[in-house]
C-alpha cells in the first residue's frame, strides 16, 4: 500500500521537518507560555538563557516546513495558507513579538516587563494559532478548482480550539521538562511542580483530541479501527500510556533528563497518530499528496539537496546544542 | 469585481510593505556579517585587542539586526501562500525548490552557528569561533544567492515548460538557477549590501570622531568604512550599468519606464534627468533632458534608435511614475556615494581622514543612504516588472489568492501596526547601541546575556586577557 515514489518521500521529509519544528520550537515556545509563572529576575533570566543560543535554529524548521511545502506540494501550500489566513497571520505576528523579545529584553532593562509580556503572549498566541491550524486542517478544507472554496471563519470550530489549547498545554509541558533538564535550585523545583500538572493536562488533551478525531470523518474512523489495521494503530495509544507512566515515575524520582525525553516521546507518538489519520491526504478530505505534488523534476532536484544537506544540518545543530550543554546559569562568565 | 480589485491592491501593498521592511535587515546583515568576519580575522592575525573590541561592538548590533531579519523573513515565507496562492500553485515547482535550497544551505547555517558566534566565545576555541563567524557570513551570502536566483527567474524566466494545470515545470535547472538576469542582480545586490553596511559603519565612526577625534576605535571603523566605499562605489556604478543593459535586453519596457520614454526615438534618445511622467497623457512633462545621452548610455551610440512605451500595448505598462522616480532616487544616492568616496580618498591621501569635520558630517548624513538606495532599487526592479509576477507569462492579477478585501485590509493594518512598534523599537535600540563610543574592553552580547554551564563545561579556551582586556566589572 505504501510505495516510495517521490511525493511519498517528500511527504515524509516534510513530516520530519514539522516534527523537528514541533519538538524543538515546542520547548522554547513552552518556556514563553510559562514565562508569567516564572518569577522575575534570576529564574526568568536563566529560563531565557537556556534557549537564547538555539531558538533561531529551532524556528528555521518552520521556514523549512513552509518552504518545503511550497516546493514539494505547491497546490497544498497555497490552499492551506489561504484557507487558514487568520490563524497563520496571527501566528506570524506572534512570532515577531516573541522573537525580538530575546534581544530587546536585554537591550532595554527599563521596558523589560513589556518585552517579557510580548515574549509570553507571543508564545501563547503562536502555539494556539498552530494548534488551530492543525485542527482546522484535520476537520477538512473545502477545495474547488485548485483553490480554497470555503468561508473566512471555517477554521473556527470547537474542535480547532480544542487542538489549539492542547498544543499550548503540550508545548508548556515540553518547556517545563526542558527547564528541569537545564536548571537547578528553585527554578527546577518549580518546573517539577508545573510539569506534573501539565503532564496531566496534556494527557487529557491528547485523549480528547484522539477521541474526537475519528468522529470528524469516516476515513479517520476506518484508518484507526478497521481490522486488521487496528492491531498496528493500537500500538500508538499503548505506547503513549507506557510513556505516561514512565514520565510520572521519573518526576517522582526527580530525574533530570527522563521527563523531557518522555515528553518528546509522547509528542512523537501524537505526530505519528496524526500521520496515520492524514496519510495520504495533504489537504483532507479531497487532496492527496499526489494531487498536490510538484512535478518530478522539482522533487528530484530538491531531493539531492535534502539527502546531502539535512544530515549536515543535524550534525551542526547537534554541535551547537553540545556547546551549550549542561546546566545554564543566570550570571556572567566571571 | 471592484471588490476583487481592492483585495488585489491591498495584497500587493501588503507584500510591498512587508518585503521592504524585511529587506532592510538582510541588506545590513549581509554586509555586517562579512565585516565581523574581517574584524575577527584581523584580531586573530594581529592580536590587536582593538579589533576584538570593534568585533564585539558590532556583534551586539548584529544580534539585534539579525533577530529582526529572522522574524520579518518568516512572514515572507508564508505570505506567498496566504496572499498569492495561485502564484504558489503555478510557480511553486520552479520557485519553491530554489527557496528550499535557501533554507537548507543558508538559513540553517546562519541559525546553527549564530548561537556560537554570539555567546560561544568563551566556550569554544578561537579557531572554532572564527569558523562560526565565517559560517554565518557565508550563510548570509548563500541566502542572497538563492533568493536572488528565484527573483531573477521571475524577471527573466527560462528553462521551463508549462503543463496542463498551467504550472511551470522545470526542464533545465542550471538554466533556471543561472537565468539571464541573475548574475547581474546578484552582483548589484551584494555590492549594495556592502555599501549599505559601509555607509552605516562610516556614519557611526564619523559621529564618534566628531565628538572625540582621538577615539581609536572610531578612527579604525571610519577608515575601514571609507576604504570600502572608495572601492565598492565605483564598482557598483559599473555593475548597475551592466545590469541596466541586461534589463534593456530582456525587459525593455522596464527600461522605458525608468527612462520616462513614452515616445520612440529614431535617431538618438535624450536622457531625461527630471520630469513628471504622466501616463494619461503618455508623455513626460516638464522634462529636463540631455539630447541623445540615453542612446549613448544604453546603446553606446549617439544616434541609436530607442523604442518607447508607445511601441507596446498600455496593458503592458508598469506604473511609470513610480519606476521613473525610484530609479532617480537610487542613481542620485549612488552618485552621492561616489562623491563621498572621492572626498574621503582625497582626505586619506592628504592624511586628513580623521581631521576634516566636513567629511565626517557628510559621512554622518550619508549613513542611511544605503538603506534608501536599496529600497529604491528594489522598487525600481519590482514595480518595473509589473503587470507580471512571472515576466511575460503570469500576470499579477492572475496570481492572487481568492481573498476578500476586508480580510487583507485587517491583516495589512495588523502588519503595519506591529512592524512600526516592533521594528521602531529595534531601530531605536540599534541607534542607542551606536551612540555608545567604541571603547577598550568592549562587552560582547554574552555580557548582558550570560550563558554558562556548570559541571561538564570545559574551562575557557581563550585567555581572558585576550577576550576582555580590562573589562572585568
Amino acid at each position: 500500500m505504501l510505495t516510495f515514489d517521490l511525493p511519498t518521500i517528500w511527504a515524509f521529509i516534510i513530516a520530519f521537518a514539522i516534527f523537528a519544528y514541533v519538538v524543538m520550537d515546542g520547548f522554547d515556545l513552552g518556556i514563553g507560555i510559562l514565562f508569567s509563572w516564572i518569577p522575575v529576575g534570576r529564574e526568568r533570566d536563566t529560563a531565557m538563557n537556556t534557549i537564547a543560543p538555539v531558538w533561531d535554529g529551532n524556528e528555521t524548521w518552520l521556514v523549512l516546513g513552509g518552504g518545503g511545502l511550497l516546493a514539494a506540494f505547491p497546490l497544498a501550500y497555497g490552499t492551506i495558507l489561504s484557507a487558514l489566513y487568520a490563524p497563520i497571520v496571527a501566528m506570524l505576528l506572534a512570532l515577531i513579538f516573541r522573537g525580538v523579545a530575546f534581544e530587546f529584553r536585554w537591550r532595554d532593562p527599563r521596558h523589560r516587563p513589556y518585552w517579557d509580556i510580548a515574549f509570553s503572549l507571543g508564545s501563547i498566541v503562536a502555539a494556539l494559532a498552530q494548534g488551530i491550524t492543525l485542527g482546522a486542517l484535520l476537520q477538512g478544507i473545502a477545495v474547488e478548482n485548485r483553490a480554497y472554496a470555503g468561508g473566512w471563519f471555517d477554521w473556527l470550530t470547537p474542535f480547532s480550539i480544542l487542538v489549539g489549547a492542547s498544543l499550548v498545554c503540550g508545548y508548556a509541558l515540553l518547556g517545563s521538562t526542558w527547564l528541569i533538564m537545564k536548571s537547578e535550585g528553585t527554578l527546577q523545583v518549580r518546573c517539577y511542580r508545573m510539569a506534573f500538572g501539565l503532564g496531566i493536562a496534556t494527557i487529557v488533551a491528547i485523549g480528547a483530541v484522539s477521541a474526537a478525531t475519528p468522529f470528524l470523518s469516516d476515513v479517520y474512523w476506518q484508518r484507526w479501527f478497521a481490522w486488521p489495521q487496528v492491531l498496528f494503530t493500537a500500538q500508538v495509544p499503548l505506547l503513549v500510556a507506557i510513556a505516561t507512566v514512565v514520565f510520572f515515575a521519573s518526576l517522582q524520582r526527580r530525574h533530570h533528563y527522563t521527563p523531557f525525553l518522555m515528553a518528546l516521546l509522547v509528542f512523537t507518538l501524537s505526530l505519528a497518530g496524526l500521520g496515520i489519520s492524514l496519510f495520504p491526504y495533504v489537504v483532507p478530505p479531497s487532496m492527496t499528496i499526489w494531487d498536490a505534488a510538484a512535478p518530478d523534476a522539482s522533487l528530484k532536484f530538491m531531493l539531492v539537496g535534502a539527502v546531502v544537506i539535512v544530515p549536515i544540518i543535524l550534525a551542526y545543530t547537534g554541535y551547537s546544542y553540545w556547546v551549550f550543554r549542561g546546566k545554564t546559569g543566570h550570571e556572567g562568565y566571571h | 469585481m471592484l471588490h476583487d480589485a481592492d483585495a488585489l491592491s491591498l495584497a500587493r501593498f501588503q507584500f510591498a510593505f512587508t518585503i521592504s521592511f524585511h529587506f532592510i535587515f538582510p541588506a545590513f546583515s549581509i554586509g555586517l556579517a562579512s565585516y565581523l568576519a574581517v574584524l575577527e580575522s584581523l584580531w586573530l592575525r594581529t592580536g590587536r585587542a582593538l579589533y576584538l573590541d570593534l568585533f564585539k561592538y558590532w556583534l551586539k548590533i548584529f544580534a539585534v539586526v539579525f533577530a529582526m531579519g529572522v522574524v520579518s523573513g518568516i512572514v515572507m515565507s508564508y505570505q506567498i501562500g496566504t496572499n498569492w496562492s495561485v502564484y504558489s500553485d503555478k510557480a511553486g515547482p520552479v520557485i519553491g525548490p530554489l527557496m528550499a535550497y535557501e533554507v537548507l544551505t543558508a538559513f540553517f547555517l546562519e541559525a546553527g552557528f549564530l548561537g556560537v558566534m554570539l555567546f560561544g566565545m568563551n566556550r569554544v576555541g578561537r579557531g572554532l569561533h572564527f569558523t562560526a563567524t565565517l559560517a554565518v557570513a557565508i550563510g548570509t551570502f548563500l541566502s542572497a544567492f538563492w533568493i536572488l536566483s528565484a527573483n531573477s527567474w521571475m524577471q527573466t524566466p527560462v528553462g521551463h515548460t508549462t503543463n496542463a494545470a498551467g504550472q511551470f515545470v522545470p526542464v533545465d535547472w542550471l538554466a533556471i538557477v543561472f537565468n539571464p538576469s541573475f548574475p547581474y542582480r546578484l552582483v548589484h545586490t551584494v555590492f549594495a549590501a556592502y555599501l549599505t553596511t559601509a555607509l552605516a559603519v562610516g556614519a557611526v565612526g564619523a559621529w564618534h570622531l566628531l565628538r572625540e577625534r582621538a577615539n581609536e576605535g572610531a578612527r579604525v571603523m571610519f577608515s575601514m568604512a571609507m576604504g570600502m566605499i572608495t572601492v565598492v562605489a565605483p564598482l557598483q556604478i559599473l555593475a548597475g550599468d551592466q545590469h541596466g543593459l541586461n534589463t534593456l535586453e530582456h525587459q525593455p519596457v522596464k527600461v522605458m519606464a525608468m527612462e520616462g520614454h513614452f515616445k520612440s526615438y529614431t535617431d538618438g534618445a535624450p536622457l531625461i534627468l527630471f520630469g513628471w511622467p504622466d501616463e494619461a497623457k503618455a508623455e513626460t512633462l516638464y522634462a529636463i533632458e540631455i539630447p541623445k545621452a540615453s542612446s549613448l548610455i544604453l546603446k553606446h551610440s549617439f544616434d541609436a534608435p530607442l523604442k518607447g512605451l508607445d511601441s507596446v500595448d498600455r496593458k503592458e505598462w508598469p506604473p511609470v511614475a513610480i519606476v521613473f522616480w525610484s530609479f532617480r532616487v537610487m542613481v542620485g544616492l549612488g552618485m552621492a556615494m561616489l562623491g563621498l568616496a572621492a572626498f574621503s580618498l582625497l582626505a586619506r591621501v592628504m592624511h586628513r581622514l580623521y581631521d576634516w569635520k566636513l567629511l565626517h558630517l557628510l559621512a554622518l548624513v550619508m549613513g542611511p543612504a544605503g538603506f534608501v538606495a536599496v529600497i529604491a532599487g528594489w522598487v525600481t526592479t519590482e514595480v518595473g516588472r509589473q503587470p507580471y509576477t512571472v515576466h511575460g507569462l503570469l500576470r499579477t492579477v492572475d496570481s492572487v489568492s481568492p481573498l476578500q478585501a476586508p480580510a487583507v485590509a485587517t491583516s495589512l493594518l495588523a502588519f503595519i501596526i506591529v512592524y512600526f512598534i516592533v521594528f521602531g523599537a529595534g531601530v531605536f535600540y540599534i541607534l542607542r547601541l551606536m551612540s555608545h563610543p567604541p571603547q577598550r574592553g568592549e562587552e560582547g552580547p554574552e555580557r548582558d546575556q550570560p550563558v554558562r554551564a556548570a559541571g561538564l563545561t570545559p574551562s575557557p579556551v581563550v585567555p581572558e586577557s585576550l577576550t576582555s582586556p580590562g573589562g572585568e566589572t
